[in-house]
């Protein structure tokens, strides 16, 4: 009996020692990998940091709105943001290399749905980073022309462009993330239909005034009210 | 040339049957019917009166009207002038169209206008506006005799305006050109103006013709180069000036093809502009200005307003473009009720300067900071019809000439805005 124990025992940890021995090398290669995972991503984030100061990412992403928004959440520059994410991804893809090299059963399936999910990752922050750029410009461009053209409410109808692009952008990134597919269609749906509605019923009360002008400037020649037209600018 | 591709092959043709040329007339057009016939009338007497012995053409470059324009530049004969006016031509006058286009484009009718003058080596050209409504035979000589017999390379012209008329030239773009280029030329934007071939050729042989050059604004750009190029420059004053009716929806394209234009010409011309100090006037026949003094109503509450709304409502936009002094001061000035409104010719100075460099660097989209100077122009007009609204001819001058020299004094301001923002 004594002796079986023993055997037993003295069996389970060869059988230790075993793994050990089968898993330390291997164990060498993960950390080695990270290492050097390590030492490559933040060469690469350097080498971006550069690319982004050099392309003068951070105006781009203050024309954008991107940096109002991330000052507002006390984050850093768009530009650091992104050198800081491309290391962690490429660090990350270094680890999980490593982790593969152990060959552990279901663990391999799970890295290869991450390296998977990756380009939709990026897909959707440059549609994000474009979408919030093309509201902000949209925004400006109708804001300027409101502005100009001495419309009332300038600013909401500003407003009013840049929710409707941001909105549609939210949808598209949310879809190609793959997260709440249903619900996000089903929240766009709405929130677009309600707000072209409240557009709808705000130009319908609100312009009737704006359009009775109009018309009354376009068909009846009443007396020519004094204003800036008349000054040549050229 | 650039590209002479760009001229059909029915326009050569009718350009090799005309065969060599004395004089050309250039006549941008697009759906001017209405006022194209008196205006071809008006050149061909001036062409006859002044000039019966020189071989002339009037080319029209049209934009794609569908008014018949073409036809009537093209359809009226020489012989529908003799009997009123008994006036002879030694030699024929030509007078051939070409359609560069469907919609307004001035850089590419100016470009067919120079390419022609060049392919048939006029020796003086004219181009004359569509749209003036009082052209007289007069400014035909005018315009070509510095050119044909005094051997001048650009004429600009000189107009009698009432005092508010042409107030962005006489606010914005006469003396900061003035300032920056260092010559006194009223009329920068030239709705008419005479060229010699030796200046169009060599305008026309500039790079960038598909993008810059060609886009809105080429007759400032042509004035520019003119000056930069150090080519002979005089003025010649033409008389009356009026126009057709205008509105205010035209302001921002109005400051996008003289004042975008402007600021784009820094860029390339800084090694020149960066180095003038001072202004010099322009030889002159006739007056260099003369002002009409006409009662005149305007809204200036509604201009005010305008401003302060600009203001208040583009404030984002200003912070990206203005100083935070200049733009404290704007706020300020926005505030103010109408009697002690007064955007003075410092800030507005400033203002111009700050847009200037903010435009070089882009720092948001150009046309947008092109389109953000309409509600502060607005402001500025509200003061200059306060500040002359009963001045005389020699108070409207004097004003101006003090923004020219405000202009002048703080250049050194541009110059470093310039220099920091790189």
């Amino acid at each position: 009996m004594r002796e079986m124990i023993i055997s037993e025992l003295s069996q389970a940890l060869h059988e230790l020692a075993r793994g050990f021995a089968h898993y330390l090398p291997r164990l060498i290669v993960m950390l080695i990998l990270a290492f050097i995972g390590w030492l490559v991503a933040y060469v690469v984030k350097v080498v971006v940091r550069a690319i982004l100061r050099l392309i003068k990412f951070d105006r781009l992403s203050e024309n954008a709105g991107a940096s109002q928004l991330l000052t507002n959440a006390a984050l850093p520059s768009a530009t650091e943001i992104l050198s800081r994410f491309v290391f962690w991804v490429t660090w990350l893809g270094f680890i999980l290399l490593g982790v593969s090299v152990l060959g552990i059963l279901g663990l391999q399936d799970q890295i290869a749905r991450f390296f998977l999910f990756l380009p939709r990752l990026f897909v959707a922050m440059f549609v994000m980073f474009f979408g919030l750029l093309a509201a902000s410009f949209f925004s400006r461009a109708a804001l300027l022309a409101a502005v100009n053209a001495n419309v009332r409410s300038p600013r909401i109808l500003s407003l009013a462009v840049r929710s409707i692009i941001i909105v549609f952008v939210l949808s598209v990134v949310f879809e190609e993330l793959g997260l709440a597919e249903q619900t996000m269609l089903l929240a766009f749906g709405i929130a677009f239909g309600a707000l072209m509605l409240g557009l709808a019923i705000a130009f319908g009360i609100g312009g009737r005034d704006l359009a009775r002008r109009f018309l009354e400037e376009k068909f009846v020649r009443g007396k020519k009210e004094e204003n800036e037209d008349e000054l040549s600018p050229l | 040339m650039e590209d002479e591709s760009f001229l059909t092959d029915d326009f050569l043709r009718q350009l090799i049957n005309v065969g060599e040329v004395d004089i050309l007339v250039g006549l941008p057009t697009h759906n001017n019917a209405k006022t194209i016939g008196p205006i071809v009338n008006t050149i061909r007497s001036g062409i006859l009166r002044g000039f019966p012995r020189e071989r002339a053409v009037i080319i029209n470059a049209d934009g794609g009207s569908r008014d018949g324009t073409p036809g009537l530049v093209t359809g009226i004969s020489i012989d529908d002038m003799r009997p009123a006016s008994s006036l002879y031509a030694l030699r024929t006058l030509h007078s051939i169209s070409t359609n560069y286009g469907n919609g307004p484009k001035s850089g590419v009718a100016l470009r067919t206008i120079l390419a022609a003058a060049e392919l048939l080596r006029a020796k003086a050209c004219i181009v004359m506006s569509p749209e003036s409504a009082n052209v007289q035979p007069e400014w035909i000589s005018s315009l070509l005799w510095p050119i044909y017999r005094d051997g001048f390379d650009l004429v600009s012209p000189t107009y009698r305006r009432h005092k508010f008329d042409g107030l962005l030239m006489t606010n914005l773009l006469y003396p900061m050109i003035r300032a920056l280029y260092g010559v006194r030329i009223r009329e920068a934007y030239m709705p008419e103006f005479g060229f010699s071939n030796r200046l169009g050729s060599q305008f026309l042989s500039q790079n960038g013709w598909s993008d810059g050059i060609g886009g809105t604004g080429a007759e400032l750009r042509f004035t520019l180069a003119a000056i930069t190029g150090g080519y002979r420059v005089c003025q010649s004053f033409l008389g009356e000036k009026k126009h057709i009716e205008r509105h205010a929806s035209d302001l921002v394209p109005t400051l996008r093809q003289t004042v975008g234009a402007l600021f784009s010409a820094l860029e390339s011309d800084f090694p020149v502009w960066s180095k003038v100090s001072g202004s010099q006037p322009l030889p002159t026949t006739g007056s260099d200005q003369e002002l009409l003094l006409d009662p005149m109503r305007v809204n200036r509450k509604r201009l005010r307003e305008m401003f302060s709304t600009g203001v208040a409502e583009l404030e984002s936009v200003f912070q990206v473009i203005l100083s935070p002094s200049t733009l404290a001061e704007l706020q300020r000035i926005a505030r103010l009720g109408e009697d002690d409104f007064q955007y003075s010719a410092e800030l507005w100075v400033r203002t111009v300067y700050e847009f200037a460099a903010s435009y070089q660097k882009s720092v948001i989209s150009r046309d947008h900071i092109i389109q953000a100077l309409a509600p502060l122009f607005r402001g500025r007009v509200c003061t200059f019809l306060i500040e002359n609204r009963t001045g005389s001819a020699n108070d409207v001058e004097h004003n101006i000439e003090g923004l020219c020299l405000e202009f002048e004094r703080l250049k050194p301001y541009l110059l470093q805005l310039w220099k920091s923002r790189e």
